[in-house]
């Protein structure tokens, strides 16, 4: 399960869905795995405006991952712009300018794409519950008493 | 509802829902490829970077639809969601429709496809609704301007022209059988007729005579539970957990409408 995922995830329980610490879940005993996925710009400039940052750096600090940058980037920042030769130029003569994904851009697609729960625990910060991940698939039943 | 009739509703979809759908999910998922029209439409229609819920995503068939949005599927099978969480850029959680576990009112969109009609009770039927509805962002004015869209899809009674022939006036509460192959012989046989079934609707796909070209005795039938809703019953539904319905219609042997949040 992936990191993003993380952001649109809270406690099954009725009773927890008003109360503000039951969101984010927090990670527990999680081994995690890297799943690669094709980079896409785009989908992270859409995405991006749409993160709670602050709890999603929180959950990033609790799996001992490398720090999200203090505030959301710009969506500017995800891209740059670089000197490459033209095609089908043998000389090597020519060059054009092209729009790559930046290193920000990269880092946080390896963060919240690619980085996934493989096994381990979801916490809910309210009740206490724990949600188990078996083979990257995250288990939100709950027990007939607590529904 | 008393609270004995809902926990039997619910020991009953355990047993006439969850456990079918658990065993029969790879065969199931084999024959779930062709997505339905409107739901197509739907999806393909969202603004890029939309972020939606699939209640009851099964397989995942509607998260290959479109890319540019994230969604995260939802099912109590963990075998479906096993096959649903491969369609990137997205992701696929086991969970019970009742009991969602996603933040409320922070979504663009959610879609519900052939799954509330699963649902055993006219209750928990409504409550179904609702726990998609809460999920929506909430209109920004009386108008329901900003608000978060759920199209919900439900099998029909008025079917008539379908092989099941069902129509107005019939029982709505039905067993629907899924006759699965023995042995490992008949995903082989499949693959030679994938050419054939192309064009076959979910409805064909789902039914039992697809699958009888070479069986011996080893074929073993499930019965899922349906409630085949009548015309009007899904507005209805949805009005009686606090949506507005913005747009609705019947296709191909379904029942379909789009709905928000009505402003609280
Ligand atoms: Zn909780």
């Amino acid at each position: 399960m992936k990191i993003l995922t993380l952001n649109f995830l809270t406690c099954a329980r009725k009773l927890c869905k008003s109360s503000n610490t039951a969101f984010p879940l927090h990670p527990q005993d999680a081994e995690l795995e890297i799943v690669e996925q094709d980079m896409n710009v785009e989908f992270l400039r859409n995405i991006l405006p749409r993160l709670m940052w602050e709890e999603l750096s929180g959950v990033v600090g609790e799996l001992g991952l490398p720090a999200l940058p203090p505030t959301v980037p710009t969506l500017e920042s995800l891209t740059e712009k670089k000197l490459k030769a033209a095609e089908n130029d043998p000389t090597g003569m020519n060059v054009v300018e092209v729009e790559v994904p930046s290193q920000v851009a990269l880092d946080l697609h390896r963060l919240l794409l690619e980085t996934c729960v493989k096994e381990g625990k979801l916490v809910c910060g309210s009740c206490g519950h724990e949600y188990q991940v078996r083979e990257g698939i995250a288990n939100f039943l709950l027990p007939g008493h607590l529904v | 509802m008393s609270s004995s009739s809902a926990s039997y509703g619910e020991a009953y979809e355990a047993q006439h829902v969850h456990e079918v759908y658990e065993q029969i999910a790879s065969h199931f998922s084999s024959t779930r490829y062709k997505p339905w029209p409107i739901v197509e439409r739907f999806l393909k229609e969202l603004p890029d970077g939309a972020i939606g819920v699939d209640v009851g995503c099964g397989n995942g068939k509607y998260l290959a639809v479109n890319p540019r949005v994230f969604i995260v599927g939802s099912d109590r099978s963990t075998n479906l969601i096993r096959i649903a969480k491969t369609h990137e850029p997205h992701s696929a959680v086991v969970a019970d429709n009742l009991s969602l576990p996603h933040p409320l009112e922070s979504f663009d969109f959610a879609i519900s496809i052939a799954v509330v009609h699963h649902l055993s009770t006219p209750e928990r039927r409504i409550e179904a609704v609702k726990a998609i509805l809460e999920l929506l962002r909430r209109p920004t004015n009386a108008n329901g301007m900003g608000a978060g869209k759920a199209l919900i899809y439900v099998w029909a009674l008025e079917q008539k022209d379908s092989r099941r022939g069902w129509d107005e006036g019939h029982e709505q509460d039905v067993m629907v059988p899924w006759v699965m192959k023995g042995g490992d012989k008949s995903s082989k046989t499949k693959k030679g007729k994938g050419k054939k079934k192309k064009d076959k609707t979910e409805d064909q796909a789902e039914a039992p005579e697809l699958q009888e070209a070479d069986h011996k005795a080893e074929d073993k039938t499930f019965l899922r539970y349906y409630h085949l809703y009548k015309n009007g019953e899904l507005e209805h539904d949805i009005n009686e957990a606090g949506g507005a319905v913005i747009e609705s219609g019947y296709e191909k042997d379904n029942w379909w409408a789009i709905a928000v949040p009505k402003s609280s």
